[in-house]
């Protein structure tokens, strides 16, 4: 039994809108972030979906890469996280404003 | 048999996926998308990519998930409120996702001849062909993303430090 490549696609595109609809709706800055996680793995299973249509390892090479930035991400996202939680006591967007005209 | 196991883990993970953007608690949302992950890296075995697989359950499930649910935990993170910024989102982000949805899924079903499909062990990459790629012709670039790395290590210890 075999599954179309497009399968693949349609579901990493869902996914990939879900995380946009969270990334839009959620005020929490953390499930802001996660969102954000989410989307780039809907896009990594795009890239092996399409690694394994054209029979190419780069595919799974820029998974790998995307994959190491994301960790980077991670760190330093959730450091700045920590940060503004300290100076401002608060986790929601609507409030870390000052900037904001 | 390929086609099952599409289906069971597709469905989670459109359900973990789901259930991030419902629940309201962070907590809840950092579990299920625990659950998409490990999810997508069955689907990533399925695909023939037995290392992602592995790097996918090691650095996403493993250790970024771990670092959010911890970070999580830190600050105590409470349900988040409705405010007023919500409602806008809300009137913007849904139609604006089930658009990108939309057409994402139309050009992608409306190709679906031209591409081909995925068989179970139809075509597999080995570790040993990554890393043939990985250290052979992107060796610079790998030993880039190391200093990228520490960058990031040095990066997040500074910024969360208390400062005295």
């Amino acid at each position: 039994m075999v599954v179309p490549i497009a399968y693949y696609l349609v579901l990493s595109a869902i996914l990939f809108s879900i995380g946009v609809a969270a990334f839009l709706i959620k005020r929490n800055i953390i499930s802001i972030f996660m969102s954000i996680e989410l989307m780039l793995n809907a896009v990594n299973l795009t890239f092996v979906a399409f690694a394994h249509q054209w029979h190419q390892v780069s595919g799974q090479i820029f998974v790998f890469f995307v994959m190491v930035v994301a960790a980077a991400e991670a760190a330093v996202g959730l450091a700045i996280i920590i940060a503004i939680f300290r100076t401002r006591n608060t986790l929601d967007v609507d409030h870390v404003d000052l900037m904001k005209l | 048999m390929h086609l099952v196991l599409f289906l069971i883990f597709g469905g989670l993970c459109v359900a973990g996926a789901l259930n991030l953007l419902l629940q309201r608690h962070p907590i809840n949302s950092a579990l299920s998308l625990i659950v998409v992950m490990t999810s997508l890296a069955v689907l990533y075995l399925l695909l023939g990519a037995e290392f992602l697989a592995a790097a996918q359950v090691i650095v996403y499930s493993g250790a970024i998930m771990v670092l959010f649910t911890f970070v999580i935990m830190l600050l105590n993170a409470g349900k988040e409120e409705r405010t007023h910024g919500s409602k806008a989102a809300y009137i913007v982000g849904f139609p604006g996702a089930a658009a990108l949805l939309g057409i994402l899924t139309y050009i992608f079903l409306k190709q679906s001849d031209h591409l081909g499909s995925a068989k179970l062990g139809g075509y597999l990459v080995t570790t040993s062909d990554l890393s043939r790629v990985l250290f052979r012709d992107l060796l610079l670039p790998f030993e880039v993303t190391s200093v990228l790395i520490l960058v990031a290590i040095l990066g997040a210890v500074a910024l969360a430090r208390r400062e005295h």
